[in-house]
């Protein structure tokens, strides 16, 4: 009755040690991050598409806006000056002389938007409209040949592109010199 | 005996002469190659030298308040960030620590390498905030102070940018310009795998994209198994709080992963399922090989060495004994073992490795030396503790071919000409 009495002691106690184990495991700093909050910061877009917001443009509207924000740097074709070339290139990867843009290397066309958006154009980023970086990316894309000429690209349609390059990529081999 | 130190001062008087012209005529780096107080303490009168009492013995110096924030003596004046007058431009750029002015592993805040992809943003620290969201229990925002209250470590790491240097011609000139992209501190903070378990992982937490809060909003995604491992949240930098173009007021730091990933002004971890595939991790820090597929998600950056003294830009003055100093670092753990070789690779001995030697940071290595005044090669090679050996260039190249542009961990070897003048034996 006496050892059953200790091992019952012993037992609340570790029961005890535990749960403050699991209340020291938090030290309760930071406050709850509420939806709205995560909404206005969270500009993710997963190469599905996951993220992508209403709204849509065409590439003639987006011939207008990269005019007018892009070609400065990166040339009225998008062949590229201080900024990246983004168009042309394909075929190119494997040979002494690759050119490297969004048609020929770029996995992704979904990355398109949340690049732009994040970061474009260099001077005045996340001042595009959702409507304008859909147009932006519609005319980079127009381009590159990957959509037409007369195309408007939705959350739909661009997670739908499959870039001539998606399966282009591979891991990390390292240490590969020994 | 008189005039031999005479000659000596005339020498260095009519180099600082040289300098002062070629300043004039392109303000070049290669003065970066004499050090200052040579450059400058030879006065044109030898007053200060002895027998003489110098003048600054003779009059107080400056009295305690006329600086209230510490700066190197005016002498010194030279040593200063490497950073190219020709960058196509500078809001997407970097700026290299001058390697071979340095001794010792630790690089002053002021010199530490920079590189951004959207400027320096100048951040209130009262009005920066870190959300976690995501696969987690409870998101959760951070005001830097809240950051500041978790328990806290300390810690030596490098950090080095990916492209340091890349692979293809032209290759700088001094050892700045060829791995300058690379520094190391003492940073403080707070563990990422306490930050994360206070808001609490949900199955299926991968990965974490962190954000910066910069105008390129960058983002990187990390394996979960680093952000539970030895990750960081910092937000000190050799005992001071992070400079703005180190991140402030907080940073993420992976020890021994790419530098980039290191995100910057961190603001906002985003616990996922799978990577970001970011611009940054697909079009860009990715590197081609010859069949035209690309590797991504190379993290480490692997063992590597350089020799700073002598190195290019630099002269030997004398034959006999010179002292062959440099760096060596390996984002895959400690350093094992650095070999030098005088002779152009014929032969290689040990230097010696300065304690401490610590896991992902830089060693400093030194091998005593006697130059014979006859033209040789010299260079440096780092065994890091899983076994692995730096690399030549044509080694790299030869599995990597013409198109890689990331993670050249080569050894670098310097020429050592006729009149003691040290130059890139690559270039």
């Amino acid at each position: 009755m006496r050892s059953r009495n200790s091992t019952m002691v012993v037992i609340v106690a570790m029961i005890v040690s535990l749960v403050g184990a699991q209340a020291q495991s938090r030290y309760g700093i930071g406050r709850p991050a509420t939806p709205d909050e995560i909404s206005g910061w969270n500009i993710d877009i997963g190469r599905d598409g996951r993220g992508l917001p209403s709204g849509s443009g065409s590439v003639s509207h987006g011939r207008e806006i990269f005019v007018q924000q892009c070609a400065t740097c990166h040339g009225e074709k998008a062949e590229g000056a201080v900024g990246d070339r983004l168009a042309g290139g394909q075929g190119t990867l494997a040979t002494a002389k690759p050119v490297r843009t969004v048609g020929s290397y770029w996995p992704y066309a979904p990355t398109l938007f949340d690049y732009i958006r994040r970061a474009m154009p260099q001077n005045a980023p996340q001042s595009l409209s959702n409507d304008d970086v859909y147009a932006v990316s519609a005319y980079i894309l127009s381009l590159n040949g990957i959509v037409p000429a007369d195309a408007t690209l939705d959350a739909k349609s661009l997670a739908a592109i499959r870039m001539p390059n998606r399966d282009g990529f591979g891991g990390d081999p390292r240490p590969d010199v020994k | 005996m008189t005039r031999q130190n005479d000659s000596r001062d005339n020498a260095r008087t009519t180099r600082r002469h040289l300098l002062r012209a070629g300043a004039a005529a392109g303000g070049t780096m290669i003065v970066a190659g004499l050090s200052g107080r040579e450059a400058v303490a030879a006065s044109e009168a030898t007053d200060n030298l002895p027998p003489n009492v110098p003048e600054w013995m003779k009059t107080p110096g400056e009295p305690m308040g006329g600086q209230s924030y510490g700066t190197p003596s005016p002498f010194e004046k030279h040593v200063v960030k490497n950073i190219s007058k020709n960058l196509p431009q500078y809001l997407s750029a970097s700026g290299r620590t001058p390697l071979q002015d340095l001794d010792g592993i630790i690089t002053p805040n002021g010199l530490f390498y920079e590189r951004h992809h959207g400027g320096v943003p100048a951040i209130d620290p009262e009005q920066h905030r870190l959300m976690i969201h995501g696969l987690v229990e409870r998101p959760l925002i951070f005001t830097v102070d809240d950051i500041r209250r978790f328990p806290s470590e300390s810690r030596i790491h490098f950090l080095e940018c990916s492209g340091n240097p890349t692979y293809k011609k032209p290759f700088g000139k001094t050892a700045s310009d060829l791995v300058g992209l690379l520094s190391c501190a003492e940073w403080t903070g707070v563990s990422l795998k306490l930050v994360l378990q206070e808001a609490g992982l949900q199955p299926g937490a991968k990965w974490v994209v962190a954000e910066g809060a910069d105008a390129a909003a960058l983002t990187r995604s990390i394996p979960i198994e680093k952000c539970l491992d030895d990750a960081l949240l910092v937000y000190s930098q050799n005992g001071e709080r992070l400079r703005p173009q180190q991140g402030y007021p907080l940073r993420l730091l992976l020890p021994g992963f790419e530098g980039n990933m290191n995100v910057k002004w961190l603001r906002r971890l985003h616990v996922t399922s799978e990577p970001a595939y970011s611009r940054e991790e697909t079009s860009k820090y990715t590197d081609l090989m010859p069949d035209g597929v690309a590797r991504e998600f190379t993290f480490y950056m692997e063992a590597k060495s350089i020799i700073t003294r002598p190195s290019g830009g630099q002269r030997l003055t004398d034959r006999g004994f010179h002292e062959i100093t440099g760096i060596a670092w390996s984002g895959r753990g400690k350093i094992s073992k650095v070999e030098v070789s005088v002779d152009g690779g014929e032969s290689w001995q040990d230097a010696k490795l300065q304690e401490p030697i610590l896991t992902r940071a830089l060693t400093r290595f030194r091998l005593p030396w006697q130059w014979n005044g006859q033209p040789t090669v010299i260079q440096s090679r780092a065994i890091d503790e899983t076994g692995y050996v730096q690399p030549t260039l044509a080694e790299l190249i030869a599995v990597r071919g013409d198109n890689s542009f990331y993670h050249n961990n080569a050894i670098w070897p310097w020429q050592i000409g006729a009149e003691g003048e040290v130059s890139n034996a690559l270039a």
